[in-house]
C-alpha cells in the first residue's frame, strides 16, 4: 500500500468558550490515499468544519490542539512553522468553501483573485491569466477570458462555485478539500458540480477529501467514507460497505433518515431521537448511548474504539 | 461610471440650490440689519432707506433670492457694502488659506488614522490598541479650539517651535507651511482618533469575512490580504467621512483662524455676519456649500470606484 496523502491519528482539538472547554474533536482518526476521494458525513456541529480547518491550521483563536497527529504526504502539519504551513496553503493543499456567494473578495475581479493565488509562480501577469481561462474553462464556464474581468456579483451562486474549484485545482494541488462545496446550490446544479468534480479529479489525480451531510452526493462521489458524530468518527470504509452494510447504530439511523431512501410515502419524515450529547460536559461512555436502541452495560461505562481492518466501526454492540 | 458621475452630480447641483436657498431666508430672518450696523444706531431713517434701497433690502425676499441666483448666473456674487470690492474677489481671496489648511488636517488625520487602525484591528487588545483607543476618545472629545489654545501657549509661546499667527510670507512657501502645523493639528487631531476608530470597526468586521478565509486558504502573504484584500473594502465607510468631513471642516475652521489670526473662509463669514454683510455672508457661505456639496461628490466617485458593487446597484436604480 502507498504511503497516505493525508494521515489523521488521534487529534484533539477543543475550544475555550464562556461555557468552558467544549472538546470538539476527540481522538479522530482517518487516512485519505493518493487518488481517492474520502467523504466526510455528519449532522451540524458534529466537527467536519473543525477538523478541515485543523488540517489546513487556521482555527479560530480559542481553538487549541489538545493531542494527535495530521501528515501530509510525510510531514507533520501540526508541528510545521507558520510560514512553511502557509507554503502549503493553496500549494500542496487547497480548498473550496462552503457558501459560493462570500468567499471570493466581492471587490475585486475574478481574473485578480485568480491571478493572486498564483503567488508562487514567476510567470508574466499575461501568461497567468492564460492559466486562469484555461482552468475556467475546464470547469466548464463558457467564454472564459470575459468572466476573468468580472466581479463576483456579477456570477450566478453556480458559477462562482466552478470558479472556486478553478482556483483550487489552480497549482495542481497533492489534497483538495470540498468544505460542503454544493450545500448552497440547487439541486440540478449539485449534480452538475459533482459530476465536473469527479471528472476533474479524475484527470488531476488529486486526492479530495469532501465534507458534506447530504448522503446521496457522498455514496455519488466518494470512494471511501467517514461517518463523524459529536467530534468522533464512529464508522470508516469503503463507500458500498458503509452504505449497504453500516454497523455503526448511527450511521444506520442516518440512512434510515434519508429522503432519497424513503419509499412509502409518510406523514412524518424519520428522525434520530434525541439531541447530540454536550460536548462542553460530556457523557461517560459512548457518545451515543443517549439515542441508541441498542445500547449495553458496557456502553455506559467504557467509550468504544474504532475497530475493523478496513471497514471499522467504533460500537461496543458490533465489536461482540 | 461616466453616467454615474453625471447623474450625482446633478443631484449635488439641486442640493447645492435647496442648501443656498434655505440659508438665504435664514440670514434674512436674523434679528438686526445691516442698515443699522452699517450707519450706527444714530442714522436718520432716509440714510437707512437709502441704503436698503441700494442693497435691495427693500424688495420682497424671493424677489431679492431670484435676483441673487441670476447674479449668479453671470458669475457675479454682488458688491462688498463696505469696502465696495467684488464679493468674489474678497471669497477667492480667503479660500486658498482654507482650502490648504483644510487639507493638511484632513491629509494629515488620514495618514496617521488610517494605518493606527488598521493596526489596532490586526492586533487587536495590543499595548497599541488600548493606547489608540484612550486617546483617540480623548481626542475627539475635547473641542479643538481648546487643543488650538494649547498648541499656541505651548508650542508657539512657551517653546517657540513654531510660529503663533498669521498665515506666514507670501511667496515663501516653507514660512507658510511652519505657519500651517499649528492650525492644521488643532483642526485634524480629533479626526486622527476618529478615522482609527473608524478604521479599525470595519477592519475587523472585514477580516472576518468569508473571502478573507479564502485568500488565507490559498496562502496569500498576511500583508497582501491586510492591505489588498481587507483594507480595501474597510476603507469605504472612512471615505464617506472623510467626504462630510472636509466639507463641515471648510466652515469649522473658524475656530483655528481666529485662535492663530489667519486669514480664511471661516474668519471672513464669521466677520461678515457679526456686520451683517449680506452679500459676503452669502458669497462665502455658496463657496463652503459648494464644497461641501463637491466633496461628498467626489467620496461617492471614490467609493464607486473602489467598489464594483456600489457602482452596479446606482447603474440599474
Amino acid at each position: 500500500m502507498t504511503s497516505p496523502v493525508l494521515d489523521v491519528r488521534r487529534l484533539s482539538v477543543s475550544y475555550q468558550t464562556g461555557r468552558g472547554t467544549l472538546r470538539a474533536l476527540r481522538n479522530v482518526n482517518m487516512t485519505v490515499q493518493p487518488g481517492r476521494i474520502v467523504g466526510i458525513v455528519g449532522e451540524s456541529g458534529c466537527g467536519k468544519s473543525t477538523l478541515i480547518s485543523t488540517i489546513i491550521r487556521l482555527l479560530a483563536p480559542n481553538a487549541r490542539i489538545d493531542g494527535g497527529s495530521i501528515e501530509f504526504m510525510g510531514r507533520d502539519l501540526l508541528s510545521l512553522e507558520s510560514e512553511a504551513m502557509r507554503a502549503l496553503r493553496g500549494d500542496g493543499i487547497s480548498m473550496v468553501f462552503q457558501d459560493p456567494m462570500t468567499s471570493l473578495n466581492p471587490v475585486m475581479t475574478i481574473g485578480r483573485q485568480m491571478t493572486d493565488i498564483q503567488h508562487r509562480d514567476n510567470r508574466s501577469r499575461a501568461d497567468k491569466l492564460a492559466r486562469a481561462a484555461r482552468l475556467l474553462e475546464r470547469v466548464g464556464i463558457a467564454d472564459p477570458a470575459e468572466q476573468l474581468k468580472r466581479y463576483p456579483h456579477h456570477l450566478s451562486g453556480g458559477m462562482r462555485q466552478r470558479v472556486a474549484i478553478a482556483m483550487a485545482l489552480m497549482t495542481e494541488p497533492a489534497l483538495l478539500i470540498a468544505d460542503e462545496p454544493t450545500t448552497a446550490l440547487d439541486a440540478t446544479l449539485e449534480v452538475q458540480i459533482i459530476h465536473r468534480l469527479r471528472q476533474l479529479q479524475q484527470d488531476f489525480g488529486c486526492a479530495v477529501l469532501f465534507i458534506s451531510h447530504h448522503l446521496g452526493v457522498i455514496a455519488e462521489l466518494c470512494d471511501e467514507v467517514v461517518v463523524m458524530y459529536a467530534g468522533e468518527v464512529v464508522e470508516t470504509g469503503s463507500t458500498r460497505e458503509v452504505f449497504l452494510a453500516p454497523r455503526h447504530p448511527y450511521t444506520r439511523k442516518l440512512l434510515e433518515c434519508d429522503p432519497g431512501r424513503i419509499e412509502e410515502s409518510t406523514r412524518h419524515l424519520p428522525v434520530i431521537a434525541g439531541k447530540l450529547p454536550d460536548l462542553v460536559d460530556l457523557p461517560k461512555g459512548c457518545v451515543f448511548r443517549s439515542r441508541c436502541d441498542e445500547s449495553i452495560d458496557i456502553c455506559a461505562r467504557k467509550p468504544p474504539e474504532l475497530e475493523g481492518d478496513d471497514h471499522c466501526a467504533a460500537c461496543h454492540v458490533v465489536g461482540q | 461610471m461616466l453616467r454615474f458621475i453625471t447623474r450625482r452630480a446633478s443631484l449635488s447641483l439641486l442640493i447645492l440650490f435647496l442648501a443656498v436657498s434655505l440659508l438665504f431666508a435664514m440670514i434674512h430672518m436674523m434679528p438686526g440689519d445691516p442698515a443699522s450696523v452699517i450707519l450706527g444706531p444714530k442714522a436718520s431713517p432716509e440714510l437707512k432707506a437709502e441704503l436698503n434701497q441700494r442693497m435691495g433690502l427693500d424688495q420682497p425676499m424671493l424677489a431679492q433670492l431670484g435676483r441673487f441666483y441670476a447674479d449668479l448666473a453671470r458669475g457675479d456674487l454682488g458688491v462688498d457694502v463696505f469696502s465696495d470690492r467684488e464679493v468674489a474677489d474678497i471669497v477667492f481671496e480667503q479660500l486658498p488659506y482654507t482650502l490648504v489648511l483644510v487639507l493638511a488636517a484632513i491629509g494629515g488625520a488620514t495618514l496617521l488614522g488610517i494605518p493606527l487602525g488598521c493596526f489596532s484591528a490586526i492586533r487587536r487588545n495590543s499595548l497599541l490598541d488600548r493606547i489608540t483607543a484612550v486617546m483617540s476618545v480623548a481626542f475627539i472629545a475635547i473641542p479643538s479650539f481648546v487643543v488650538a489654545l494649547y498648541l499656541l501657549l505651548w508650542l508657539a509661546v512657551k517653546w517657540r517651535w513654531f510660529p503663533a499667527m498669521g498665515a506666514g510670507a507670501s511667496g515663501d512657501i516653507a514660512d507658510q507651511a511652519r505657519h500651517l502645523v499649528l492650525p492644521a493639528i488643532a483642526l485634524g487631531l480629533g479626526w486622527v482618533g476618529y478615522i482609527a476608530r473608524l478604521v479599525r470597526a470595519s477592519m475587523l468586521e472585514v477580516m472576518e469575512e468569508n473571502h478573507i478565509r479564502t485568500a488565507r486558504a490559498f496562502g496569500l502573504p498576511e500583508r497582501s490580504i491586510i492591505v489588498h484584500y481587507a483594507l480595501r473594502i474597510a476603507i469605504l465607510p472612512t471615505v464617506t467621512i472623510l467626504g462630510l468631513g472636509i466639507g463641515s471642516m471648510l466652515s469649522g475652521a473658524l475656530f483655528a483662524e481666529i485662535v492663530f489670526s489667519r486669514p480664511g473662509i471661516g474668519k471672513l463669514l464669521h466677520e461678515a455676519v457679526i456686520t451683517r454683510n449680506y452679500p459676503v455672508v452669502m458669497g462665502s457661505v455658496l463657496v463652503t456649500t459648494s464644497f461641501f456639496v463637491l466633496s461628498t461628490l467626489v467620496a461617492d466617485v471614490v467609493n464607486a470606484a473602489l467598489d464594483p458593487r456600489l457602482r452596479d446597484s446606482r447603474r440599474s436604480s
